[in-house]
C-alpha cells in the first residue's frame, strides 16, 4: 500500500518536474540527527551505519545507484564490459579535484582497492575475484577478474569502496594518520568540524564537479543520545532531517501528522533490511524441518507489519528482499496459518519441549516484535521461554549458538551472491560470528548453487540458479524470514530532492535543496 | 490477640490498607479464574482508549493486548515477589541479626561489618547489577530484591536483641543452664518481633517497587507480566495512549499505599500505649 503511494507520488513528482520543472533553489543550512554518533568519519576504516551516512557526502565512489540499483555514474563517468565477463573498464570523469585541491586521477582508484584490501572486511570479499587493476592512463581503470564475477557492478557504492586519496595515506599507518580526524574526499560536502557529542558540521564545497551543486550551504549532524529528545529536537524545529532508524516507530505516526513534514520508505534499497528469526538447525525441536514450517505458517507477519512497524515493511517471501536482484514470490509461501501449523507440528512429533526465544536488543520496537510472536507460537502450542538479553550478550548467545529461535536483522547488498549467499553456505558455519551462517543449515546442493551464482555469466544463467535457490530454501526454512524491514526517513516537506539513490541519506545531500 | 484486632480496627487507616490489600490478594488468586486468556494475548486493535469497546474497560495496549487483563495478572507477580522476597530477606536478616545482638564482642562486629558492607552499597544499583548479572527471571529478581533489603532487617533485631538479653527472664534461662539456641528462639525472638512485623509490611511495599522500577527498566522477567513492565512499555506511547501507563500506575500507588497504612496500623496495635500518648 505505502509502496504503491510511494510510487504514486514518484510518478506525480516525476510528471510535475517536468511540467513546471521546479527549480532548485541554492543556499541554506540543514539541520539532521545522527545516531548513534559515529567513531569515525575515514570510511575507508570505519563502517558504522553512521559513519557512512555522513561520510558518504564527503567522499565518493566510482559508482552511484539508483533505487532499482541500476549503476549510475559517480567518479566514472561511464563503463564498459568485456564479452567474457571478466575485464571492466572504468573512464574517470576529468577535472575532479580532492578538497586540498590535488587532482583525482586513476593512480587514487587503484590505490583505494589496495587500502581497502586491507581495512575493510567486506570489501576485500567483494574483491576477491580481482586478479589485477592496471591504470593505462589517468583517466581509465582496468579491472581484471579471475573468473567471471556476477555481482562486480554492484560493489562501488562510497561504503562499499570509498575513494581514498592516495596523496594523503600513500606509505603512512593508514589507522594513526592525523588525517583521519579530517576526512578529505572528492564529495559534494567538506568536512568543517566536529564537536564531539554535539554535532558534525559539513560545508559546501565550491570547487565540485558537477556545476550548481551542491545547492546547501552547509549540513548540521547533531548528535542527540536519547530516543525522544531526537523527536522532541524535530517537533521543535531544531532539525529538519530524521534519517532512518533515529526515531522509535511508535513516533513516525505521530511526527509524520505534524504539518510541514514529509515520510519516505524509500532509500534503503541497496541495504534492504531483512529481518528474521534464526532457527538453531542443529538441536532441538528447530532441527526438525516441519517444525520450522510450522513456525512459518504460525507467526502473524501480517500484524507485525500493520501494528509494530505501522505498515512501513513488507511481508518477506524468502531469502531474498524484493528489491534484491533475481527476486521471484514464485516460492513456497507461508500464509498465517495456525490450523496447518498445529498440523504440522503434530506431524513433526512435537511434544512441549521448551523452545526459547531471543529478542533483538535494539529496543521497544523489536522487544514488542518478540512478545507478539511469542504469543503466536504459543497459541499454537509451543512452549517459548523469553531470554532477556543486551546486546553483548546476544551477540555472545548466537555467536555460541546457545538458542533456539533468535531475532536478527542484515542487509543484503543488492546481490544474492554480496548480501543472501552467506546466510546458507556450509562454508559461512563458524562459530564466534552473529552474522554469518547463525543456524548451521547444511546443503551441499544450495553450496553449489550459490558459489555458480556468483561466477556464472552473463546474467540469465545466473537468474536460474538464485530462482531454484530460493525456492529450495524456501522449502527447507533454515531461517523464518519475518519482514523487509523499511527505516523511514522523515523531513520537512521543505526539504527537497534529498532521497533519490539506493542509499538515500548517504548520498543524498549532493542533490538536496532548500525551498524557501 | 483480640484486643490487638480492636486497636487495629479502631485505625482509620489501618483498615483501609487492609481492604485495599485484601482486595489485591483476592484478584490475584481469583483474578485469573474470570480472565482465563493469557494477558500477552493480543485481543483487539492496539491503542484503544478506555470504556470504548465492551469488555475492555481499561483499553488496549501497544499490541492491542487487555489493559485490564495485564493489571490482574500483574497483581500476582507483584505481590508474589513482594512476598517472597520479604520471607527471604527475613530468613537472613533475623538469624544474622539475632546472632550478632546475642553473642555481641567479636561475633557481633563480625556480623555487622558484613552487614554494613551491603548497606554502603546504593540498594537500587546492587539490584540492578545483580539482576543484569544473573539475567532477568523472577527467581533473579527476587534474589536481588532479598539481598539488598535484608540489612535494615539484621540491625533492627540485633538492636532488639541487645536490650532484651539483659532481661532479668534471660539472665534466667542462662542460669539455668537453657541452650543458646532455646534462649533466642523461645525467649528473645518472640519478644523482638512485633517492629519486625511492621517492618515487614513495610518492605513488602518496598519490594513491589523495587521489582517495578526493575521492569521499569527493563529488567523484569521476560515471560511475567508485571505492573513495572506495562509502565514501562507504556512510557514511550504515553503522549499518545496514557491509559496504558496511568492504570498499572494507579496499581502500584494503591497496592504500596495499603501496606504502608497497614505498617502504620500494626505499629499502633503493637505499641497502644505510644499511641494514646502520641494522641
Amino acid at each position: 500500500m505505502l509502496k504503491r503511494v510511494l510510487l504514486s507520488l514518484l510518478v506525480a513528482s516525476a510528471l510535475s518536474t517536468a511540467a513546471f520543472a521546479e527549480e532548485p533553489k541554492s543556499g541554506g543550512v540543514i539541520n539532521a540527527v545522527i545516531q548513534p554518533e559515529p567513531p569515525g568519519l575515514m570510511v575507508g576504516l570505519v563502517q558504522n551505519g553512521p559513519t557512512q551516512m555522513v561520510a558518504g557526502n564527503i567522499y565518493e565512489g566510482l559508482l552511484r545507484y539508483s533505487p532499482k540499483l541500476e549503476p549510475l555514474p559517480g567518479l566514472a563517468e561511464s563503463w564498459s564490459v568485456s564479452e567474457d565477463g571478466k575485464i571492466y573498464t572504468f573512464k574517470l570523469r576529468k577535472g575532479v579535484t580532492w578538497h586540498d585541491d590535488k587532482p583525482f586521477t586513476s593512480a587514487d582508484v587503484a590505490f583505494s582497492i589496495e587500502f581497502l584490501k586491507q581495512t575493510h572486511p567486506r570489501a576485500r570479499g567483494n574483491l576477491a575475484q580481482l586478479d589485477k587493476v592496471e591504470t593505462p592512463d589517468d583517466y581509465t581503470v582496468v579491472f581484471t577478474l579471475k573468473q567471471p564475477f556476477g555481482p562486480f557492478l554492484g560493489i562501488f557504492e562510497v561504503g562499499s569502496l570509498p575513494m581514498i586519496p592516495k596523496h594523503i595515506y600513500e606509505g603512512t599507518d593508514y589507522k594513526t594518520n592525523p588525517a583521519n580526524n579530517t576526512p578529505v574526499g572528492t564529495g559534494p560536502f567538506m568536512f568543517k568540524e566536529w564537536q564531539k557529542g554535539s554535532f558534525i558540521r559539513l560545508v559546501k564545497n565550491p570547487n565540485y564537479y558537477i556545476k550548481g551543486l551542491p545547492h546547501l550551504d552547509e549540513i548540521y549532524w547533531h548528535v542527540i543520545p536519547d530516543a525522544a529528545a531526537r523527536a522532541v529536537a524535530f517537533e521543535t524545529g531544531k532539525v529538519d532531517v530524521l534519517p532512518g532508524g533515529s526515531v522509535e516507530n511508535f513516533d513516525v505516526p505521530r511526527l509524520t501528522k505534524l504539518k510541514n513534514v514529509c515520510v519516505t520508505g524509500a532509500g534503503w534499497e541497496f541495504f534492504s533490511p531483512h529481518s528474521w528469526l534464526w532457527l538453531n538447525n542443529r538441536q532441538g525441536p528447530t532441527a526438525n524441518k516441519k517444525f520450522r514450517q510450522a513456525l512459518m505458517y504460525a507467526i502473524d507477519r501480517n500484524f507485525a507489519k500493520d501494528v509494530i512497524w505501522n505498515g512501513l515493511a513488507k511481508v518477506a517471501t524468502g531469502p531474498s528482499a524484493s528489491t534484491i536482484k533475481y527476486y521471484t514470490d514464485k516460492v513456497t509461501t507461508y500464509d498465517y496459518d495456525p490450523a496447518k501449523a498445529k498440523a504440522l507440528l503434530k506431524e513433526a512429533g512435537y511434544k512441549g519441549e521448551k523452545v526459547r526465544l531471543l529478542p533483538l536488543p535494539y529496543g521497544e520496537t523489536w522487544q514488542r516484535w518478540a512478545e507478539a510472536v511469542k504469543q503466536n507460537l504459543q497459541d499454537v502450542g509451543i512452549n517459548v521461554e523469553m531470554i532477556a538479553t543486551d546486546v553483548p550478550g546476544w551477540n555472545q548467545k548466537v555467536s555460541d549458538w546457545d538458542y533456539d529461535i533468535a531475532f536478527t536483522y542484515l542487509y543484503q547488498y543488492g546481490d544474492p551472491a554480496l548480501g543472501v549467499g552467506r546466510n546458507y553456505i556450509s562454508s559461512q558455519i563458524s562459530k564466534g560470528s552473529p552474522f554469518n551462517n547463525v543456524e548451521g543449515y547444511s546443503n551441499a546442493e544450495i553450496d553449489q548453487l550459490f558459489a555458480d551464482g556468483a561466477t556464472a555469466f552473463p546474467d540469465s544463467k545466473r537468474e536460474d540458479i538464485y530462482l531454484k535457490a530460493q525456492k529450495i530454501l524456501t522449502d527447507d526454512v533454515p531461517v523464518a524470514w519475518q519482514l523487509e524491514l523499511q527505516f523511514p526517513t522523515i523531513t520537512r516537506c521543505n526539504v527537497k530532492n534529498l532521497v533519490t539513490t539506493a542509499i538515500g541519506v548517504n548520498d543524498g545531500f549532493r542533490d538536496a535543496w532548500l525551498d524557501k | 490477640m483480640s484486643k490487638f484486632w480492636r486497636t487495629m480496627l479502631r485505625n482509620p487507616g489501618g483498615v483501609i490498607g487492609l481492604t485495599i490489600l485484601l482486595l489485591a490478594i483476592a484478584i490475584a488468586i481469583f483474578g485469573p479464574l474470570l480472565f482465563p486468556t493469557s494477558p500477552w494475548r493480543m485481543v483487539q486493535r492496539p491503542f484503544l482508549p478506555p470504556f470504548t469497546v465492551p469488555g475492555l474497560p481499561l483499553g488496549t495496549d501497544a499490541l492491542g493486548r487487555d489493559v485490564l487483563a495485564g493489571i490482574i495478572y500483574g497483581a500476582r507477580v507483584s505481590l508474589l515477589v513482594g512476598l517472597v522476597s520479604t520471607m527471604a530477606a527475613l530468613a537472613v536478616g533475623i538469624p544474622v541479626g539475632a546472632l550478632a545482638g546475642y553473642f555481641g564482642g567479636k561475633v557481633g562486629d563480625a556480623l555487622m561489618r558484613f552487614t554494613e558492607f551491603f548497606q554502603t552499597v546504593p540498594s537500587f544499583a546492587l539490584a540492578i547489577v545483580l539482576v543484569a548479572i544473573l539475567q532477568p527471571s523472577i527467581v533473579s529478581i527476587v534474589l536481588a530484591i532479598a539481598i539488598v533489603s535484608w540489612p535494615p532487617v539484621a540491625r533492627l533485631v540485633r538492636g532488639e536483641v541487645l536490650s532484651l538479653r539483659t532481661r532479668e527472664y534471660v539472665q534466667a534461662a542462662i542460669v539455668t543452664g537453657q541452650s543458646h539456641s532455646w534462649i533466642i528462639w523461645r525467649e528473645i525472638l518472640p519478644n523482638a518481633l512485633s517492629p519486625v512485623i511492621v517492618l515487614a509490611s513495610l518492605m513488602v511495599a518496598t519490594a513491589i517497587l523495587l521489582e517495578s522500577s526493575l521492569s521499569f527498566l527493563g529488567l523484569g522477567d521476560p515471560n511475567l507480566m508485571s505492573w513495572g513492565y506495562m509502565v514501562g512499555a507504556g512510557r514511550t506511547v504515553i503522549r499518545q495512549a496514557w491509559w496504558i501507563t496511568v492504570f498499572p500506575g494507579i496499581a502500584i500507588l494503591l497496592s504500596v499505599l495499603a501496606l504502608n497504612l497497614i505498617g502504620e496500623g500494626l505499629n499502633d496495635a503493637f505499641n497502644p500505649r505510644l499511641n494514646k500518648e502520641g494522641r
